[in-house]
């Protein structure tokens, strides 16, 4: 590809429960892009995610984090690499005991990287932001589905990670809401320049906004190509994938 | 052959939870040494564990206190020793019902609670969102609560056998007419140190117990409303059925 890689998957495979979910998975992520990974339900996106943060570990495969293999490696070297990260669960995951601001300076203060007299500025600085300006002192109860993703986000991009983990950002929002999300998600992107890993079915609508899409079939990584080019790859389980919605869009 | 093998994996299987039950106590009370040390959380947990108790607390120890003081008259009056009423209910009180009435009304309105709050964090990724942030769950959730019952369960208990012993007070002299002053000596000269101690050695256990339990099956919820509660009940009877087992063998050990 010629661009830095940043994270690395060798032959990674996992079971849960019995049932084989990846079956040796290899993938390269670049660094400094958002990289898609798209797939049908089920498909084990989500669980893929995981083994990248090491919230999972694989029965077998390495897990390569700017070099380390985070697969075999003890858990305080582990919150070491995890500095480097940040996630935007599918539910948001706010601390529902927290405000919004809470749940946004909580890193800050957890971590003690900063006086609060900056928490004080910082936090209302990314929560304008991501356009939540006046809803600091909300509880994430009284937040509609698209605010929890603005506040997730926030709270993701407030220590600076060089890396991002979107776990379906758009699932369960109106599109509307979705591709306001997805605008977002772009707009932060070129200013913070993290690299992006999001995990979504949202097809077409994350060509725009990925530089890189790859496709979890069956376990397995089958296809991995620069955005505007993965529309036009001939393999017919990807064809199968990405033609449905335009099929639909069509009737 | 189906059937043997039914039997041992369900063997294996609860063989295994025990062990994982262990190493969590182990490594939730191991993360207590190590910084950052989260006293605020600590406060906080005993605040809820300890002093939102006690009131139901005060409730059952005053009528428990009372059914007591009611009962033992009614036997000692056979034989004529309505005095020791006061020995009758200071020791059942501090030896017996103190340490597992109050744990068990600890288990039911704060373990049930502790389970249900870890489940739901469990389920909607909250443990996941800290483990991201590179911020350890055990320590952060589970060593708190734990220290704090270790901490409030034993004074809840204390409380229960002062407002026991009030009860049986009230009940025995105020209402059956025995005189104030032998229900007092009577405690006085019937209750040692080793009942005591043996309570205060009870209810620290308990304290264990009712966190370990309800911290663990929160900890590990399947991932569903049924799951979480399905964890909630087993936390409440498995943490109550403990203490009632564990009584037996640690009273046997003190006698």
């Amino acid at each position: 590809m010629g661009t830095p890689i940043i994270i690395q998957l060798k032959g990674v495979e996992k079971s849960l429960g019995g049932q084989p979910v990846l079956r040796g998975v290899d993938l390269a992520i670049p660094k400094g892009y958002i990289t898609t990974i798209i797939g049908p339900s089920g498909e084990g996106k989500s669980v893929l995610l995981k083994h990248i943060i090491g919230l999972m570990r694989p029965d077998r495969g390495q897990v390569l984090v700017d070099g380390v293999n985070i697969a075999q490696i003890h858990d305080r070297e582990l919150n070491e690499v995890r500095k480097k990260f940040s996630m935007l669960f599918q539910s948001a995951a706010l601390f529902d005991s927290m405000d919004v601001f809470e749940n946004v300076a909580f890193p800050l203060r957890e971590k003690r990287l900063v006086s609060e007299s900056d928490v004080q500025r910082y936090v209302p600085e990314m929560l304008e932001r991501v356009g939540l300006g006046k809803m600091g002192h909300k509880f994430p109860a009284e937040l509609s589905g698209g605010m929890k993703k603005r506040a997730g986000l926030a709270r993701a991009l407030v220590m600076g990670p060089e890396i991002i983990l979107f776990d379906e950002p758009t699932t369960g929002l109106d599109p509307l809401m979705a591709h306001a999300i997805h605008d977002l998600i772009l707009a932060m992107h070129k200013t913070f320049g993290f690299t992006g890993i999001m995990v979504s079915h949202e097809i077409p609508k994350i060509f725009p906004i990925s530089d890189w899409v790859a496709m979890l079939k069956n376990g397995k990584i089958i296809a991995m190509e620069r955005s505007e080019e993965f529309l036009r790859l001939s393999d017919p389980l990807v064809r199968e994938f990405i033609s449905v919605p335009h099929a639909l869009a069509a009737t | 052959m189906y059937f043997i093998q039914g039997i041992g994996a369900r063997v294996v299987a609860q063989i295994e939870e025990m062990g994982a039950m262990l190493l969590f106590l182990l490594r939730s009370f191991g993360w207590l040494f190590q910084p950052p040390f989260r006293l605020f959380q600590i406060i906080k947990q005993m605040h809820f564990v300890g002093f939102k108790s006690t009131f139901v607390v005060i409730l059952t120890a005053l009528f428990t206190g009372m059914v007591l003081a009611l009962q033992g008259y009614y036997s000692l009056r056979k034989f004529g020793s309505e005095g020791l009423l006061g020995s009758a209910v200071a020791l059942s009180m501090i030896r017996e019902l103190g340490p597992v009435l109050a744990s068990l009304m600890v288990t039911a309105r704060a373990g049930s609670a502790m389970t249900a709050e870890i489940g739901i964090m469990r389920i909607t990724e909250q443990i996941d969102a800290l483990e991201t942030m590179a911020i350890n769950s055990l320590q952060y959730l589970i060593t708190p609560k734990m220290v704090a019952s270790l901490i409030s369960v034993p004074l809840l208990v204390a409380l229960f056998d002062v407002v026991g012993i009030g009860g049986g007070y009230i009940v025995g002299v105020k209402l059956l007419g025995i005189s104030g002053g032998s229900y007092w000596s009577s405690i006085e000269s019937a209750v040692e140190w080793k009942d005591v101690y043996g309570g205060i050695l009870k209810s620290i256990s308990f304290g264990i117990i009712i966190s370990w339990v309800c911290c663990y099956k929160g900890y590990f919820t399947k991932m569903s409303a049924e799951g979480l509660g399905k964890a909630t009940t087993e936390s409440v009877v498995l943490a109550s059925v403990l203490i009632l087992v564990w009584d037996y063998f640690l009273t046997s050990v003190l006698m």
